[in-house]
């Protein structure tokens, strides 16, 4: 019904954000429980850079050559987030806030000259920052589709190696897992998950994507595979509901509206989730309460009964 | 014939060497418990035999062969903390793990296998806890599900590290009459211990580290009063008063 009301190119926008919210969710799980929520967001700021010298080189807007200038980009955030910590005094979280604020600084910077440079702000770089879901074009819907699906058959399929490698990667090694592939399989899609998401999401808020369906999901249950399906179906909704509501204005951007409906999502499981929702917990706690005064009464009530019984 | 056998390892931790010069040689059916005070370099000494700490130098060799042509044949027992427990997952599920070298990378487990796992969790008694979230598990309990996990994997050889630590009496007692179990069964058992009270009672062999071999051989001649003072290095209390 409401499809019908919608462009071709709105539905497949729509499309679009709806498997990479689910993309975005699984590899969420995977960063949650790598204890690296934080990477992605200092990765997907660590982008921007890359984006823009992408442009600046090629002149042209093409969606490949951005997310490959965005992928080299982040990666060598990544890498000097290790580089620091492994031979510095400084820890992990620490070089992480220096990479991300140092790259996003610097693509900021970038992006003022391309703009002043490449004719005003005709070259829409300022989307990703935002994100602007709508100013994608059908070719740039397809590439982040056929990206987003292939990060989706990566966990899928290796679906049992992430869980060992996840909960104990000392003993993954030890059954001969190639703990040196995982980590870079690992840093991979989550790479790409974070550049294919950027112009519809923007750099700002990329890392909501993989942090919010996550920790959502991790409310209502207490299995690996339904966190991850969950968080996906949460980053998928989000993702859809998010992109329906900003196509309604005219340049509204797309990724607060994603993160305002995740956040939404995110709150009902933090009141009503089934393991540790607040709800739950406190209905828990008076249950256990009123049993424990029950069975305290009838410890009050037996030794009465028993003292009778010696009187007979 | 020896199924372990290390040549003149050397590893350091952070910026101390830890392992110095270690070498020795473990043979089938023997139940060695690792002995040193803390820092001794016991844990990395597993870890550097396994590969999954980098060595300066030396040389470990498994059957006469490397690690890597025989690491079915090698099991590993992490220590309990080295895992987060709040990981969304149950105890059978953790028992499978042991078995995904066997079931094959990118294969999924079968029947067969999962009725493997389940008469590993039933050895250790743990049959009524298959489905039990594991952050729903007590320490001893924890520690019953990895040995369990182990025991799937029936390797030839076996590293445990402190799996006595921090568990109560039945889930001692249940842990030790599997690896007699073991050592019966002709594998061969190597253990990092904590206790000495219980060393002579437990083990047959013993390898007194502290950052290089003090001693190693059989409890009864190498787990001697002056080995264990110099293993330890004279802060020992219940020595004297024994």
């Amino acid at each position: 019904m409401l499809n019908s009301l919608l462009s071709p190119n709105t539905q497949w926008v729509l499309l679009s954000t709806l498997i990479l919210g689910m993309a975005a969710g699984m590899i969420g799980c995977l960063a949650y429980w790598k204890r690296q929520s934080l990477m992605s967001d200092a990765l997907s700021h660590a982008a921007l850079p890359g984006v823009v010298i992408a442009f600046a080189l090629t002149g042209s807007k093409n969606l490949l050559v951005m997310i490959l200038g965005a992928a080299v980009s982040a990666l060598i955030g990544a890498w000097m987030i290790q580089w620091i910590r492994s031979s510095s005094r400084i820890k992990e979280d620490t070089a992480m806030g220096m990479i991300l604020s140092v790259f996003f600084g610097l693509g900021i910077m970038l992006l003022t000259i391309v703009n002043r440079t490449a004719g005003g702000n005709q070259s829409g770089l300022d989307n990703f920052i935002f994100g602007q879901a709508a100013s994608m074009v059908r070719k740039d819907v397809f590439t982040m589709l056929i990206l987003a699906v292939l990060v989706i058959l990566v966990v899928s399929i290796g679906f049992k190696e992430w869980k060992l490698f996840l909960f104990d990667p000392d003993f993954a090694r030890g059954l001969g897992l190639n703990s040196r592939l995982m980590n870079s399989l690992y840093m991979g899609v989550l790479v790409l998950v974070i550049v294919i998401g950027i112009q519809a999401v923007g750099v700002i808020l990329m890392a909501a994507m993989l942090i919010i369906p996550a920790v959502s999901a991790r409310y209502w249950t207490q299995s690996f595979r339904t966190m991850v399906i969950l968080s996906a179906v949460f980053g998928g909704g989000s993702g859809f509901i998010g992109t329906l509501i900003s196509t309604l204005g005219k340049g509204w951007p797309t990724g607060p509206f994603i993160v305002v409906a995740s956040s939404v999502l995110f709150t009902v499981s933090l009141v009503f989730g089934a393991e540790k929702g607040l709800l739950i917990q406190a209905m828990q706690l008076r249950s256990q309460k009123k049993d424990h005064t029950e069975s305290s009464n009838q410890a009050v009530i037996k030794p009465q009964l028993s003292e009778r019984g010696n009187h007979q | 014939m020896s199924v372990l056998q290390v040549q003149g390892l050397n590893a350091s931790y952070r910026k101390n060497k830890v392992l110095h010069d270690v070498s020795f040689e473990v043979g089938q059916g023997s139940l060695t418990s690792i002995v040193g005070p803390n820092g001794a370099g016991k844990s990395t000494l597993l870890k550097v035999m396994l590969e999954l700490h980098p060595k300066l130098s030396g040389d470990v060799s498994f059957f006469g062969s490397s690690l890597s042509k025989t690491k079915t044949r090698v099991g590993y027992v992490p220590q309990r903390g080295s895992v987060d427990w709040d990981f969304p997952t149950d105890a059978l599920d953790v028992v499978m793990m042991g078995l995904y070298g066997r079931v094959g990378w990118l294969k999924r487990p079968n029947k067969s296998h999962k009725e493997k796992a389940m008469a590993s969790l039933e050895q250790m008694g743990m049959a009524d806890f298959a489905g039990r979230q594991i952050s729903q598990l007590s320490g001893g309990q924890q520690q019953r599900v990895f040995l369990a996990r182990a025991l799937v994997q029936d390797a030839d050889l076996y590293f445990m590290d402190e799996p006595l630590a921090g568990v109560d009496a039945a889930t001692e007692r249940a842990i030790m009459t599997t690896l007699k179990d073991l050592k019966t069964a002709g594998k061969t058992v190597m253990v990092v211990h904590h206790d000495l009270q219980t060393v002579e009672d437990y083990f047959d062999h013993v390898l007194l580290l502290n950052r290089t071999v003090i001693a190693h051989g059989k409890t009864e001649e190498a787990f001697t009063k002056d080995h264990v003072y110099r293993a330890y290095g004279g802060t020992l209390r219940w020595m004297k008063e024994a």
